[in-house]
């Protein structure tokens, strides 16, 4: 079932359904209430993590290093300590020394060494931009000139900023602690290459035996960062009875207060931390960089310690997403079918190891069922800032190799595009190269209604156009979300969930409450609980909150349904099991009550009816799209420019539908920025030359057309309304789908994002002038 | 220390006074100094949009403002958009269009999209898209927004 | 019994199968059961009572969040993965 949807916001309502035990015409989900935040949003009332204010408020600056790699011979604070209006200088030194200790948070393990490194140096910087000292002060103009005073003696070291450079032999070493692990065996010597990953699956090589068509490519993709409007910020109150308060913009409020609390050495019963309304994340706001440093300088002045990063210290001292080399090789018979694959890829991790090797490798062939395939994936240090997850990490390189190959083999072979992809789509039953099966998915149901849709069939006309497609996938992480909810007497429910809500969280996930009570979504006042507010919920990522938290309100749902069933069965004088409950009302024989009258008489039958959730479900579930582009290529400068663009997507079942398309509207705008234009640029000393908006030069309203979309609706089995998760697959299409259809607009195929204007151009001339 | 300058502006219909260092922005006045926060910082170099206010009925990047130029002048907030009881079509259209995520770069374009609907109330999507070309947004991909801009127009134009 | 899919960078500790069947009612139980036949393979999967920093363990499809203590069933699939994030 797939619904076009984005110019009739207006549509309500859904088919009946009996996916998953939970059999309903839904009268909530699949509406589009407006959402429960929105009005202090658009009136400038919502309180994002700068417009925290507090009496005694100092302002923390950081002085970051100017060396792509260099060791810190000696740091003189002592001119700045002595500034009138400073109240604090910290170091490295100021934090606990915590060796190799490892951590594990929920959605990884991080080595505390490094991660405490990446927010104040120890001994040596590894990228220009980390953070070397910071400075507390009265006014933030104050804090800014006594960074000038601190003097840091540095020993510059060579520095390396591309990821194949990094991996020879002779390259500057970063880490003496770092040594390659294969699945957990080191390697004896200390190496740029953290991690090496091997899947391998059925005969490699029979199957490029059998192939009648081979094609080979290589790709290369820039770091991109995910460039979220609100630069991270942060308030600390360090209290005079130790206990530590952070009020700050997170994806992750537990995990902020984890990564604090573990780098500090302190009890997480010693800190509480307040997410405050966040203006972006896309994955970059997971690690912290900001707590722990408001955190000791609060320590020291004893008073609160307000951080913000200005837009250069954004770009270079916190997580791009990886820049990538990757070779991908495809074998295919005459008639379509794949017989082998191969992929290489490279992905630099930035200065500390952990980057996004493993999704890499584990995404590069996921859309497809090949019989036989390698994959190799390396995860390299070198000298740029520590990589961050940025929205389906690691997928969209790899996408744009292997989406790219398929494009080429499409042309070789003389099948449609997506003939060819639907010929090999992955499907349930299909085993992964990296090992498991999938369940049931939407592949081929979105490849269809890419197939069947307005814009594949219309007819692209005019001079230096073309049109591409390229599928996209990625993981729906599982992990640990809870909700608690109180019932008031008027017969509406107060929801405090723990998932900071980045993109209208809060009322999809309010609306699964809501639609398992059988009340109006506006009666669901749904709430963002602090640390010691609502029970632990994992980070705001891995596009599980719809999923993950809003099967927690549905358990809510089901607890505050078992409670106010049994508070019936007081009144009706029978037992609760007798008692029935279906769209909203409790019955039982020819007595009933709708869940507002019963919530009327809740003090008179004991009290208060507070339901509660905490789950852990077991993922992941797969989140499969199609991107389709239509561009125009100006033949004398290069510039690409966007004429039409459909996003499909799996979405399980599309709660606010709203909402789902503007995951997919903005996914795929990320996506376009990443190929056609953005990237780190850096020169020769590893410096980062355009860390501004302006000259990074993220899309404008006036580079796009609208972005249409269409939902299909494959209920995922694994939730009791079928919601698969959205929001990180729309980023991954889009630079392979680009590509193809540069391809088709201007002849050539360009394999190095971004697809700019001067490589569409060189690329251009030096086919014209083969020609 | 500088010696601080006393300003005297309008802000939302009310006379507002402060003492402002010479270095200090409008954005900075305005957010810390007077507590009208939803102006918001992104970038603080004119690229965003963000903490754009009307300034003398014009829109301006309000961190590239001194807030000594402010003498005089008459300036309108993200504040001051909503009518007394109810909400300015702009932001009612936003909310039924979907046209916010996280809301961080909304306040910027509410006022920068009021600005151009003063001056052309029946603007074309290019329109829209050009003169809002100044006013990033990293989740929505525009598409909603622009949605909600010509939402509004519409509405207003009923209006009148 | 279950049957454990071991990772080509594993299979150093398997002589070579890339598929071993184990017999547990739990992950901790499969281990041992492999431990015994294969020396060295549950100190690279698990740590303590969780799985090892870097990697996640898939039963069934189905990351386990549960590290050892995970139910293990009969006919179950175990797969040996590189743990993932999310943004």
């Amino acid at each position: 079932m797939a619904t076009k949807t984005s110019p009739d916001k207006k549509k309500t309502g859904k088919a009946a359904d009996t996916t998953n035990g939970e059999p309903q015409a839904f009268k909530v989900i699949g509406t589009r209430p407006i959402r429960h935040d929105g009005v202090d949003k658009v009136t400038g009332r919502a309180i994002y993590g700068a417009d925290v204010q507090m009496a005694g408020l100092v302002h923390g600056r950081i002085l970051r290093s100017p060396h792509a790699h260099a060791r810190i011979k000696a740091i003189d604070m002592s001119a700045a300590e002595k500034m009138p209006g400073v109240v604090a200088v910290v170091t490295g030194k100021d934090m606990p020394d915590l060796r190799d200790k490892m951590a594990d948070l929920g959605e990884g393990t991080v080595n505390l060494a490094h991660l405490g490194a990446n927010c104040l140096a120890h001994g040596k910087v590894l990228y220009k931009g980390q953070a070397v000292a910071a400075v507390a002060a009265t006014s933030p103009h104050i804090a800014e000139e006594a960074l000038k005073k601190i003097k840091v003696e540095y020993e510059p070291l060579p520095a390396v900023t591309w990821v194949l450079d990094a991996m020879k032999d002779d390259a500057p070493l970063l880490h003496d602690n770092v040594f390659t692990s294969e699945m957990g065996k080191l390697g004896k010597q200390p190496s740029n290459i953290a991690v090496h990953l091997h899947f391998e699956k059925g005969d490699v090589e029979k199957g490029f035996a059998e192939a009648d068509v081979t094609i080979e490519r290589e790709y290369k993709t820039a770091s991109v960062h995910q460039g979220y409007i609100e630069p991270h910020v942060s308030t600390a109150l360090w209290n005079h009875d130790c206990h530590l308060t952070i009020w700050t913009s997170t994806q992750g409020a537990f995990t902020a207060r984890q990564q604090t609390a573990e780098l500090l050495q302190i009890a997480i019963s010693q800190v509480t931390v307040v997410p405050c309304e966040i203006g972006g994340g896309f994955g970059g706001k997971i690690s912290v960089y900001l707590e722990p440093v408001a955190a000791i300088l609060s320590r020291k002045c004893g008073r609160p310690v307000k951080m913000i990063m200005n837009r250069n210290e954004v770009f270079e001292g916190t997580g791009p997403t990886p820049g990538s080399f990757v070779r991908v090789k495809l074998g295919a018979k005459k008639d379509g079918r794949l017989v082998a694959g191969e992929a290489w890829l490279a992905y630099d991790a930035g200065a500390f190891p952990g980057g996004m090797i493993g999704p890499g490798c584990m995404c590069v062939f996921s859309c497809y069922d090949l019989p036989n395939a390698r994959v190799d994936g390396y995860d390299v240090v070198l000298n740029k800032p520590k990589t961050a997850a940025y929205r389906a990490p690691g997928a969209t390189q790899a996408a744009f190799a292997c989406e790219s190959v398929i494009d080429e083999l499409a042309e070789k072979l003389g099948i449609d595009p997506i003939e060819l992809r639907l010929k090999n789509a992955a499907r349930e039953g299909t085993r992964r190269v990296d090992g498991p099966t999938y369940p049931r998915v939407g592949l081929v149901e979105t490849l269809e209604a890419a197939r069947n849709s307005d814009h594949w069939r219309s007819k692209l006309t005019g001079k230096n156009r073309g049109r591409g497609i390229a599928c996209g996938y990625w993981f729906n992480i599982g992990l640990k979300s809870s909700a608690a909810a109180n019932v008031n007497p008027d017969g509406t429910v107060t929801l405090v969930e723990g998932s900071t809500d980045i993109g209208g969280t809060r009322t999809s996930v309010a609306m699964q409450l809501a639609e398992t009570l059988g009340i109006a979504a506006e009666d669901v006042h749904p709430q963002v609980g602090d640390t010691d507010s609502v029970g632990y919920t994992d980070v705001t990522g891995g596009s599980r909150v719809t999923f993950a938290t809003g099967l927690a309100a549905y358990e809510v749902g089901l607890d505050i349904r078992r409670q106010m069933a049994a508070r019936a069965a007081m009144l009706w004088e029978c037992k609760p099991e007798e008692v029935t409950f279906a769209d909203g009302v409790f019955r039982r024989g020819d007595k009933s009550t709708s869940f507002k009258e019963l919530a009327g008489k809740m003090h008179q039958t004991g009290g208060a009816v507070v339901g509660r959730a905490t789950v852990d479900p077991e993922g992941p579930s797969h989140g499969f799209g199609a991107h389709i582009a239509d561009v125009e290529v100006d033949p004398d400068t290069g510039k690409v420019t966007v004429l039409r663009y459909t996003a499909l997507q799996d979405a399980g079942r599309a709660i606010h539908p709203s909402y789902v398309e503007g995951q997919m509207q903005g996914g795929s705008v990320q996506g376009i920025g990443w190929a056609l234009n953005e990237e780190y640029f850096y020169d020769d000393s590893g410096r980062m030359r355009n860390a501004s908006y302006l000259d990074y030069r993220m899309p404008t309203a006036f580079d796009l057309p609208m972005i249409d979309t269409i939902i299909v609706e494959v209920p995922n089995p694994a939730h009791p309304y079928g919601v698969r998760g959205v929001g990180e697959t729309p980023i991954v299409a889009p630079p392979a789908a680009l590509a193809a259809a540069i391809y088709r607009a201007a002849g050539v195929r360009l394999r190095e994002l971004p697809m700019a204007p001067h490589r569409v151009w060189t690329a251009k001339k030096m086919t014209n002038d083969e020609c | 220390m500088v010696k601080k300058t006393h300003v005297s502006t309008t802000i939302n219909g009310e006379t507002a006074e402060f003492l402002c260092e010479p270095r200090q922005s409008l954005l900075e006045i305005l957010r810390d100094t007077l507590e009208l926060t939803g102006s918001k910082e992104g970038c603080n170099n004119g690229n965003c949009g963000a903490c754009t206010v009307l300034m003398d009925g014009l829109p301006v990047n309000s961190c590239l403002v001194l807030a000594v130029e402010a003498e005089g002048a008459t300036i309108t907030t993200i504040e001051g958009i909503a009518e007394q009881a109810h909400l300015h079509p702009l932001q009612q259209c936003f909310l039924e269009n979907a046209a916010l995520q996280c809301g961080i770069c909304t306040p910027g374009f509410i006022v920068a999209a009021k600005a151009l609907l003063d001056r052309n109330p029946k603007p074309t999507e290019h329109d829209i898209r050009f003169e809002l070309a100044g006013n990033l947004c990293r989740c929505t991909g525009y598409d909603k927004i622009v949605r909600a801009v010509q939402d509004a127009a519409a509405a207003l134009e009923g209006k009148h | 019994m279950a049957t454990v899919f071991i990772p080509p960078q594993m299979r150093d500790l398997t002589g070579g199968a890339d598929r071993v069947a184990a017999a547990g009612a739990t992950l901790r139980e499969v281990l041992r059961a492999l431990e015994a036949v294969h020396p060295g393979l549950a100190a690279r999967v698990a740590l303590g009572e969780g799985i090892a920093p870097g990697l996640a363990v898939s039963i069934d499809g189905a990351i386990t969040a549960r590290g050892l203590l995970a139910p293990v069933q009969p006919e179950s699939e175990i797969h040996i993965l590189p743990a993932i994030g999310g943004g």
